[in-house]
């Protein structure tokens, strides 16, 4: 049988590895590979270098769990921002996403996940044991619910507010409704039905 | 040999034709997966080709079209076009998004206990219809309230007898004689009920009351229009569910995880 060319084993390595990061398929990740192969040494000594420390420098921060490079991450330890209110995301990156809006000045919580009963994924898998010890504080006096608004995300919102209502802290849900620069019809009834409740004086 | 292979081909031909190349059909969303960047695995639940797979793309992204109308216990018009190997969803219209049952913890996760159910006990491609109308039955029962834990008891039975392990409860299952009105025993093994005669001849069993055998014949040979009349106390409802969570358990040789965090819910 005819087994083709095989590249060498470095080479056939690094295709392997790149082959497993997400969106790189068996073909992108041998043009990957030709395309470090022709670079300078400097170029992808670089790339190895920023690999290992992405690894070795980083951590979670012991308050919020977003990802930082010290014990406490800097919107935790600033003292610009807002101490009374606290918005729980599921994943880091959607800390960039409201970040970059630049309208929000509380803390954050990442819970890491959202509940998903048939994934088996419960609330003891998530961060919700930490929040609500940083709730007991006494300090905060609003969380915004910033999870994402699909069953897992909507179901881990629920979640948290039965839990932590009981506390006497003020809970709130990132608003659903149309996203900026689409069509009405194409819209679903759920979020149809969200934007109308919640419609607001012009 | 040369005469029926080309026979042959010719037929797997017609039959190849005769598929649409693109088709439409109701479904329920039971299941869902990650591909890739931005696109999911999704399972359908349809009422005439069964349980199928097929790729919705692009669902992940904020803005797409599909994905509010592709999101799990939400009954779709669902177009779809054949693939290589899973069919691609190319448009999908909502029937039904059984609101109520989203904005409540605890019945989206019975909806979600229900679908990881008839997942589990189904296998691709065989059509069932009155067990689509069974979900979609479950579904509305769940949004309009009332006894939602005797709903999943329905559902449950009912959905065990349509893929053939409906429990036997008019008689004993190992003597074949009629049960006297006394405390008996759910063999999960034997599928039924054992007479307390009986009752060893298994080496697991759970006690079933005389009140409790009432109850799951009644749900079982009713419908449930009639079933939810019953007016059941707490305490007959988690033995009835005990009964069938021991059975489910036995059948799938685990817990379903959907069931696991109900426990969790009711604590």
């Amino acid at each position: 049988m005819n087994q083709g060319l095989i590249p060498t084993e470095a080479v056939s390595k690094l295709i392997q590895e790149l082959n497993k990061l997400p969106g790189i398929g068996p073909k992108s990740a041998q043009r990957l590979a030709y395309h470090l192969l022709r670079t300078p040494e400097e170029q992808t000594g670089l790339l190895a270098e920023a690999l290992l420390s992405v690894k070795q420098k980083t951590r979670l921060c012991s308050t919020c769990f977003n990802i930082t490079d010290s014990e406490s991450c800097s919107i935790c330890r600033s003292d610009q921002r807002d101490r009374s209110k606290i918005c729980v995301v599921e994943q880091p990156q959607d800390i960039l996403a409201l970040e970059h809006t630049g309208s929000y000045r509380g803390l954050y919580h990442v819970l890491h996940g959202a509940i998903s009963p048939t994934e088996g994924i419960g609330a003891d898998d998530l961060r919700i044991r930490e929040l609500l010890e940083r709730l007991q504080g006494g300090s905060t006096d609003e969380v915004i619910l910033a999870t994402n608004t699909n069953l897992e995300g909507e179901q881990t919102a629920m979640y948290l507010n039965k839990v932590i209502s009981p506390l006497g802290i003020r809970v709130t849900r990132l608003a659903r409704g149309l996203p900026f620069g689409t069509e009405l019809e194409y819209a679903d009834d759920v979020t149809l039905t969200h934007a109308i409740e919640g419609r607001q004086e012009f | 040999m040369f005469r029926i292979s080309q026979s042959l081909k010719r037929w797997t031909k017609v039959v190849e034709m005769s598929r649409p190349r693109t088709y439409q059909t109701e479904a329920i969303i039971i299941r869902k997966t990650k591909l890739g960047e931005a696109d999911r695995i999704l399972t359908l639940y349809t009422p005439h080709l069964g349980k199928l797979q097929a790729v919705a793309k692009g669902v992940r992204r904020p803005r797409s079209k599909l994905a509010g109308h592709l999101e799990l216990l939400t009954h779709s018009l669902v177009s779809l076009a054949r693939g290589r190997n899973l069919d691609t969803i190319t448009g999908s219209q909502t029937i039904n998004s059984f609101l109520p049952l989203k904005s409540d913890l605890e019945l989206t996760s019975f909806g979600l206990y229900a679908t990881e159910l008839l997942d589990q006990f189904t296998a691709d491609g065989i059509e069932n219809y009155s067990l689509f109308q069974l979900l979609l039955q479950t579904m509305h029962n769940l949004c309009q309230g009332g006894d939602n834990e005797l709903a999943l008891r329905y559902f449950e039975l009912h959905l065990l007898g349509s893929v053939g392990y409906r429990p036997q409860l008019q008689r004993c299952v190992a003597c074949q004689s009629a049960l006297e009105p006394v405390t008996s025993w759910f063999s999960p093994a034997a599928g039924g009920i054992l007479c307390p005669n009986c009752r060893y001849s298994q080496p697991l069993t759970y006690p079933v009351s005389v009140s409790g055998l009432k109850v799951l014949r009644f749900l079982q040979s009713n419908d449930y229009r009639t079933a939810s009349r019953l007016k059941i106390t707490p305490e007959l409802s988690r033995e009835l569910e005990d009964i069938t969570r021991n059975y489910i358990r036995y059948l799938l040789e685990r817990e379903p995880k959907s069931a696991t965090w109900l426990d969790t819910l009711r604590k």
